[in-house]
C-alpha cells in the first residue's frame, strides 16, 4: 500500500463515484416504476453525450444551448423507447424484458456507430483543466503535508451528480407526480385502481432516465473523453445499483460512492495485480453483495427467495 | 401444444414410442443430409464451409445455453466467459503439455464446467435478474484473470497462439478439414442435449423453470439440478470455446466477450427457447444476418461518411432489431413457427 498516495486515490475515487451514482439513478428510476432493469442505460448515455458533442461542435451552438437541446432530445428518446420497445413487453417474462433492453442497447450502439463513427472525440471542456484544486491534508509524510490534487471537472461533476440525485430524490418525495410514481412502484394494480395512469408514470420515468443519462454522459465525457468505450465505463454502475439496493434513491448515491472509493483504494496499492483489479472491483463487490446481502444496503427485502 | 402425429401412425412398441426419429424415410433423409454436409467441403467454396463451421460452433454453445436458460430457466450472460475458459484450457494443454487434442477438448470442457459451477453458486440464493448480474460478473472477472494473472503462462492481453489440432496424424488446418471436426462434435452434442432434455434430468430442469417452488415440493433437489444445469451449459461452452480457439488459432481475453454472450441469448430467443431445434435455427438465422451486414457494410459506409465502417455499425443494429422484432411478435421463436407450420400442413384442409 502506498500510504502517501492513499488519501489522493481515496478522494478522487470517491469523486468519480458521483457520475457512477448518476448513471445508477437512471436505472433505479426505471426499475422503481416498472421493474425493468435497463441494460441499455450505457448506450443511452453514449447517445446523449454524442448528441451534445454534435450540437456543440458540428452545429456550433453555444455549449449551454447544446446541452439543453441534448437533454430535451434524450428525454424524447426515452419516451419513444418506452412506447415502441418496452410497452409491448408488459406482462412478458423476465427473460424477454432483459433481452429487450439488451437488444435496445445493441440497436443504440449500432446507431451511434453509424451516425457518429468510433473515433475519439474532443469533448468541449466545461471546466478549467489547467488549474486543479489543491487540498493540504494534516497527514505528514517525509516531513511534508500530503497534498491532494483534484481536477476541477472531477470535483464539479461530483457536485452536479450529487445535486442530480438530490433533485430527483426531492422530486420523488415532494411532488404530486413523485407521489404517483412512488405509488406505482409499490403495486401496479393498486396504483391503477386509485386512478394513477401507470402508463404515464412509465413514460415519465423513461424520459427522466433519458435526462439523467445525458447529464451523466456529458459529465463523463468531460472527464474521460468521448468515444464508444463510454458505454463500457457505465458497466460499473450496475454493481453500484445493486450495492445500494435496487429501489433506493439514496442507496444508489451511497453505492456509487462506495464503488468509486473501492476502485480508488485498490489503485493505491503497490502490487501491480491489485492495482489492475480496479476495473473488476465493482464486480467483485457485486458477487459479495449477491452472496451476502442480495437486497443491497438500502433495498427492500422483497426479492424472490428460493 | 400437443404433438400432432400424422394420421395412421401408432406406437406399437416402446422403442418406437420414445424414438426421436420415427420413420424410415426420416432416417434416410437424415442420412442423405449428413452425407451432403460431409461431402460439402469437397466442392463448396471456402467461404461457405467457413460459414458452416461458424454456425456449428455457435450451435454447440447455444445448445448449452438452451439447457440452462431454455430448459432450467436460469438466465445467463456468461456463456462467452465460459467459452474463454475452454479455449484457454485446451490451448494451454495442447501448446505447453502436448496433450492430444481429443483429450484436451474433454479437459477443456470439464475445466469450463468447473468454473461454471463456481459462478452458478449464487443461483442457490438468488434468481431471475440477480442471477443475471452474477453471470455478468463472470463475464468481467474471467477475462480479467486471463489478462492479469500468470503473465508468463497466459501472455496477458496479447493472448495465446493455438496449435492446429491433430488427430491420428490428420491435421485440421483449413476450414475444409476443420468442418469435419466441428460437425462430428456437433452430432455428439446434439444427441446428448436432445436426450438430456427428455430424461429425468431434463424433466427436473423443466419443472424448475416452470415453478421452482412446486418442483421443490415434489422432491426435485433445486440445489443439485441448478448446479448440474450450470455445469452442462459450461461444458458445452468449453467445447465451443476450444473448437473456436483452435480454428482461429489464437485466443485472448477479448475473443469471446459480452456481446457474444448477448448474441447467443439472442440466437436462443430467435430460434426458440427450450426446443431441440431452436439453437440450430437461431444460430443459422443470426449468422446469416451477420453475413448480410458484412455484405451491406461497404454500401452503408459510403452513405454515412461519419460511420466507423459499416460492418461494425450494422452488426449490432441488425441483430438488435431482429431480436426486438422477435421478442415483440414471436417470442417463442422460429421453432414454434415450424411446429405451427407442420401442424397446419397435417390438418390440411381443415384449419384446426
Amino acid at each position: 500500500m502506498n500510504w502517501q498516495l492513499l488519501p489522493q486515490f481515496l478522494v478522487s475515487g470517491l469523486l468519480s463515484g458521483g457520475p457512477i451514482a448518476l448513471i445508477g439513478l437512471g436505472i433505479v428510476l426505471i426499475f422503481k416504476a416498472s421493474y425493468i432493469f435497463n441494460f441499455a442505460q450505457g448506450q443511452m448515455l453514449l447517445i446523449g453525450a454524442l448528441l451534445t458533442w454534435w450540437l456543440a461542435v458540428e452545429v456550433g451552438l453555444p455549449l449551454w444551448l447544446a446541452i439543453l437541446m441534448a437533454l430535451l432530445i434524450s428525454a424524447v428518446l426515452g419516451l419513444v423507447i418506452e412506447r415502441l420497445a418496452l410497452r409491448p413487453m408488459t406482462g412478458q417474462p423476465l427473460l424477454a424484458i432483459i433481452l429487450m433492453t439488451l437488444a435496445l442497447g445493441q440497436v443504440l450502439q449500432g446507431l451511434a456507430l453509424l451516425l457518429f463513427g468510433s473515433t475519439q472525440r474532443n469533448f468541449p471542456q466545461i471546466f478549467e483543466a489547467a488549474n486543479p484544486y489543491r487540498i493540504v491534508t494534516p497527514f505528514v509524510y517525509n516531513d511534508r503535508n500530503i497534498t491532494i490534487i483534484l481536477k476541477q471537472n472531477l470535483v464539479w461533476s461530483f457536485v452536479i451528480a450529487v445535486l442530480g440525485v438530490v433533485v430527483i430524490g426531492g422530486f420523488y418525495r415532494f411532488t404530486r407526480t413523485g407521489l404517483a410514481m412512488r405509488g406505482t412502484s409499490e403495486d401496479h394494480e393498486l396504483a391503477q385502481s386509485i386512478g394513477i395512469r401507470i402508463n404515464r408514470i412509465f413514460a415519465i420515468s423513461w424520459a427522466l432516465a433519458g435526462l439523467v443519462a445525458t447529464t451523466a454522459g456529458v459529465l463523463m465525457a468531460t472527464s474521460s473523453g468521448l468515444d464508444l468505450s463510454l458505454s463500457v465505463l457505465v458497466l460499473a454502475a450496475f454493481p453500484a445499483v445493486l450495492l445500494g439496493g435496487l429501489e433506493s434513491i439514496p442507496g444508489v448515491l451511497v453505492g456509487g460512492l462506495l464503488i468509486g472509493m473501492s476502485q480508488g483504494l485498490v489503485s493505491a496499492s503497490k502490487v501491480q495485480l491489485v492495482r489492475n483489479s480496479a476495473e473488476i472491483m465493482p464486480y467483485v463487490i457485486l458477487m459479495l453483495v449477491l452472496l451476502i446481502r442480495p437486497e443491497g444496503l438500502f433495498g427492500q427485502r422483497r426479492i424472490e427467495r428460493i | 401444444m400437443a404433438v400432432l402425429r400424422p394420421a395412421g401412425e401408432f406406437d406399437q412398441s416402446y422403442a418406437y414410442d420414445i424414438a426421436i426419429i420415427r420413420r424410415r424415410w426420416q432416417w434416410i433423409a437424415l442420412g442423405l443430409f449428413l452425407v451432403f454436409l460431409y461431402t460439402l467441403p469437397l466442392y463448396a467454396s471456402q467461404g461457405l464451409v467457413a460459414f458452416i463451421n461458424r454456425v456449428a460452433i455457435s450451435v454447440i454453445a447455444v445448445q448449452g445455453l438452451n439447457l440452462l436458460t431454455g430448459y432450467t430457466g436460469q438466465i445467463s450472460l456468461g456463456q462467452a466467459a465460459f467459452m474463454t475458459v475452454g479455449g484457454y484450457v485446451s490451448a494451454l494443454l495442447v501448446n505447453d503439455l502436448g496433450v492430444p487434442f481429443p483429450l484436451a477438448l474433454i479437459l477443456a470442457a470439464l475445466g469450463a464446467g468447473g468454473v461454471g459451477l463456481l459462478f452458478g453458486l449464487p443461483s442457490l440464493r438468488v434468481k431471475g435478474f440477480y442471477l443475471v448480474m452474477a453471470t455478468l460478473a463472470a463475464q468481467f472477472i474471467i477475462p480479467w484473470f486471463t489478462r492479469n494473472t500468470f503473465p508468463e503462462l497466459l501472455n496477458g492481453a496479447q493472448g495465446l497462439n493455438v496449435k492446429v489440432p491433430v488427430i491420428f496424424g490428420f491435421e485440421f488446418n483449413e476450414p475444409q478439414r476443420y468442418v469435419y471436426l466441428t460437425l462430428s462434435i456437433l452430432i455428439v452434442t446434439t444427441i446428448v442435449a436432445q436426450n438430456v432434455s427428455r430424461s429425468r434430468l431434463g424433466r427436473a430442469f423443466i419443472s424448475i423453470r416452470d415453478h421452482d417452488l412446486a418442483a421443490e415440493l415434489l422432491g426435485v433437489n433445486l440445489f443439485k439440478y441448478k448446479l448440474q444445469a450450470f455445469f452442462l451449459a459450461s461444458v458445452y461452452a468449453g467445447i465451443a470455446g476450444s473448437l473456436a480457439a483452435h480454428q482461429l488459432r489464437h485466443i485472448n481475453s477479448e475473443s469471446f466477450n459480452l456481446n457474444d454472450s448477448i448474441l447467443m441469448l439472442g440466437m436462443l430467443i430467435v430460434g426458440g427457447l427450450g426446443t431441440g431445434l431452436g439453437p440450430f435455427l437461431g444460430a443459422l438465422v443470426i449468422e446469416l444476418l451477420i453475413e448480410v451486414a458484412t455484405l451491406l457494410g461497404p454500401v452503408v459506409s459510403s452513405l454515412f461518411p461519419n460511420s466507423a465502417g459499416g460492418i461494425q455499425a450494422l452488426r449490432p443494429l441488425f441483430f438488435g432489431l431482429a431480436l426486438m422484432l422477435f421478442l415483440i411478435f414471436e417470442p417463442r421463436g422460429l421453432a414454434h413457427r415450424w411446429q405451427l407450420f407442420k401442424a397446419s400442413w397435417r390438418l390440411r384442409p381443415f384449419s384446426h
